[in-house]
């Protein structure tokens, strides 16, 4: 739906983004993560048109972008800013607008939005009354309320009570599965895991991790797997050989857990005949990294080049 | 509505609908017709009675002096001293040599400074009593006298505009009126753009509309919306001036009897003086007023007016243009209102210049600074105003169209010029802004 193809940008002698490429599937949840600085933002205002990349280009349903396009696009800063002094209500018909809506079309569609969230006392307050969590609420209408066809949310979890932030949740997961796509930047890898299907991963302007969050966290699994047993753990221990290394000692008890690395070549059917005699095998799960520990492993790591191998499109 | 009119829009009505607007519509032309009535009124008023003492040692003037109601004269044949006058009731000394006929010389002493109109009243009274008297010692018919005494008026004549008399000074003061208007709302106006654009940058708000409209769009939408409050808040002022200015005027037609407005002022002003005469009083203020008036309406007969408010307002919207889009771009340059001094001062100093230059063009319109200074285009809006309204500048059209061009092709430069300083500074923050950080942002590409 979305393709960024070989972005450069620089600023001056910084250079934000260095041949940056990716593709956001159509009608799916797109996280785009990377440590602060690592050229987020600036991707996004590039595909927002807010700045224009220096080479480089963003296709939109196959087509390169237009101006016009920007209809299409609904945008949620990180740093959330309304007027002030303007009127609630007034504002969002104000944005919507801008956004090509008619007024018609504007007013009818807020009216549903604030009386599904129970706030349509807010139409005549001023900004500067409400509380920092209430204008992002309003906020976050007015991205969405065009209907565009991509979503981008910088942070959009950031500011909300647990109740507030469970509402965005599950508008998002809505939206998308009316088929919009949904752009989510976060550094909350909870959510990540939670809402994304597909992710890229930003480290020092590249695209360092890209692809299914399925595929990656299988790919980042280092071959570990929880086995659960009754008997004797020294025996399932000794049984264990050449195949695989424990790596936490079982605890004594009838129900033990053994966290066992495969050995070089070696395979799970392998580690389960070899203790299936020594001990009762009650279950096995293979243990795969959260996103939080790839994040820190993809942007630790001195060569991106080395983790991105094959990765990258 | 298309996208930059509903900009437009919204800078315009959130603006308007402030109550400062209203009470700036106002106050504003309350406080300039209050303030200069009451320069007018404070200069003319006395604080209370005054009592003059004269000290007439040769016994020319005692019991010759008319008097007012607030002016009373008494008479002293032997001079006071200075605590003999400081305890006395009396609040102005007359000191009348005997030699007056001679040295034409008198000495006032008072407590309080006298105002024009008392120190006015006393030297033509003293005068003309003088006058008399040398007129009766020098065996002189006080008729004669009148006829041979020469009162020079000097009347000014332009040989390109056929014989008409011109008053170049006082059009030339209407012209420099018009200029410090445009002086006044590049300033008030401008910052307020200036101001618009920081808050959108502070709120961040600006992140939001820029990814609907272009940085452009935006920037210009601003101006032209508080541009059009300025024309608003212009329009009610002239509206309340007018309204206010027929109600004044009503008061003076009818203290003057109704005549003084009529068409025919020189010919009451000669009436005027006959009566004056006949009472043995020179010309006074209210016949100098009168003619004063008469001249006013001469002026504005002759001043190619549609032409000066058509220019006044090419002017005035060419040189906000220029200067408004010069506020946006440092608004959006900086992050507070403290950061904008260092770039406050160049955009001043040729406003500050341009009113300097424009006053020494209401007493010499013809000099080279006043040429060059209507010509180029940041100074030429306050400048050429003065030279529009004395005429000067119809008769160099050339001048004239080669200053509105530079202008034109000026705000067109300074447009963009801002447009890139803008786009790139309202998504900058936490940066101390240089002038070669700008500089460099001229060539980020869009």
């Amino acid at each position: 739906m979305l393709r960024i193809e070989n972005i450069v940008k620089r600023y001056g002698d910084h250079l934000a983004l260095d041949g940056v490429s990716m593709e956001v599937p159509q009608g799916k949840i797109f996280g785009l993560l990377g440590p602060n600085g690592a050229g987020k933002t600036t991707l996004i205002r590039i595909i927002t048109r807010i700045t224009g990349p220096d080479s480089g280009q963003v296709l939109l349903n196959g087509k390169p972008m237009t101006a016009a396009d920007v209809e299409l696009l609904g945008y949620l800063p990180e740093e959330r800013g309304l007027y002030k002094k303007m009127k609630v209500g007034e504002q969002a018909l104000y944005l919507a607008r801008l956004k090509g809506l008619s007024k018609q079309d504007a007013t009818v569609r807020l009216k549903e939005w604030f009386e599904r969230w129970e706030i349509a006392g807010w139409w005549n307050k001023k900004v500067e009354e409400l509380s920092k969590g209430m204008a992002q609420k309003v906020q976050f209408i007015t991205t969405v309320l065009h209907r565009p066809e991509l979503i981008i949310l910088d942070e959009p979890f950031s500011g909300f009570d647990p109740i507030n932030a469970e509402l965005i949740r599950s508008e998002i997961i809505r939206m998308s599965k009316e088929g919009t796509t949904v752009m989510l930047s976060t550094h909350n890898m909870g959510s990540v895991e939670e809402l994304c299907e597909e992710i890229a991963l930003i480290d020092r302007n590249h695209v360092v991790l890209h692809g299914p969050v399925k595929e990656i966290r299988k790919r980042f699994s280092n071959a570990t797997f929880r086995i659960d047993f009754t008997g004797n753990p020294v025996a399932f221990a000794d049984a264990l050989a050449f195949h695989g290394e424990l790596l936490d000692h079982p605890v004594d008890g009838t129900q033990c857990t053994a966290r066992v690395k495969l050995l070089h070549g070696a395979t799970l059917n392998q580690v389960l005949a070899a203790t299936l005699p020594a001990a009762q095998i009650t279950g096995v799960r293979e243990e795969v990294p959260g996103m939080h520990e790839i994040f820190i492993r993809a942007v630790s790591d001195k060569d991106p080049q080395s983790v991105s191998t094959g990765n990258t499109e | 509505m298309g996208k930059i009119q509903l900009i437009i829009w919204r800078e315009f009505i959130t603006r308007v609908r402030k109550p400062s607007f209203l009470i700036m519509t106002i106050l504003g032309p309350l406080l300039m017709v209050g303030g200069i009535a009451l320069v007018v009124f404070l200069g003319m008023q006395e604080g209370g009675i005054q009592n003059i003492v004269v000290v007439d040692k040769a016994q020319l003037l005692t019991n010759k002096l008319k008097e007012t109601d607030d002016l009373k004269f008494f008479y002293e044949k032997t001079e006071l001293s200075d605590s003999a006058f400081k305890a006395s009731p009396y609040t102005v000394m007359v000191d009348v040599n005997p030699l007056v006929l001679e040295n034409n010389t008198i000495q006032v002493f008072y407590k309080n400074l006298p105002s024009l109109n008392t120190q006015n009243h006393i030297t033509s009274q003293i005068e003309s009593v003088l006058e008399r008297e040398k007129l009766r010692v020098n065996n002189v018919d006080p008729d004669t006298y009148r006829r041979i005494k020469t009162a020079l008026k000097v009347q000014l004549f332009d040989i390109d505009k056929q014989g008409k008399r011109s008053y170049e000074q006082l059009k030339a003061g209407i012209g420099f009126a018009f200029g410090y208007l445009i002086f006044l709302f590049i300033f008030l106006y401008g910052v307020q753009v200036m101001r618009g654009v920081m808050e959108e940058k502070q709120n961040r708000v600006v992140e939001v509309l820029i990814s609907s409209v272009k940085p452009f769009q935006l920037m210009m939408g601003k101006i032209v919306g508080v541009a059009m409050v300025g024309l608003a808040q212009f329009l009610l002022w002239v509206a309340i001036s007018l309204i206010l200015g027929s109600f004044g005027m009503g008061l003076v037609k009818d203290s003057m009897g109704g005549a003084a407005l009529a068409k025919d002022v020189p010919q009451v002003t000669a009436q005027l003086q006959e009566q004056l005469d006949k009472q043995g009083v020179k010309l006074n203020e209210t016949a100098e007023t009168s003619e004063q008036l008469g001249v006013m309406l001469e002026v504005w007969d002759e001043l190619p007016v549609t032409w000066i408010l058509l220019l006044f307002l090419f002017y005035f919207l060419g040189g906000y243009l220029l200067y408004s889009s010069l506020f946006a771009a440092m608004g959006a340059a900086v992050d507070s209102e403290t950061d904008t001094q260092q770039f406050m001062l160049p955009v001043t100093v040729p406003m500050i210049i341009a009113i300097f230059i424009a006053q020494t063009a209401v007493y010499n319109p013809d000099g080279p600074a006043v040429f060059w200074c209507s010509i180029i285009p940041f100074t030429s809006p306050v400048v050429m105003m003065v030279r529009i309204a004395t005429g000067n500048a119809f008769s160099h059209p050339g001048e004239l169209a080669l200053s509105m061009a530079l202008l034109i092709g000026m705000f067109i430069f300074t447009t963009w010029l801002a447009g890139r300083i803008y786009r790139t500074g309202i998504l900058m923050y936490g940066k101390k802004v240089s002038w070669k950080e700008l500089g460099k942002w001229l060539f980020y590409k869009g």
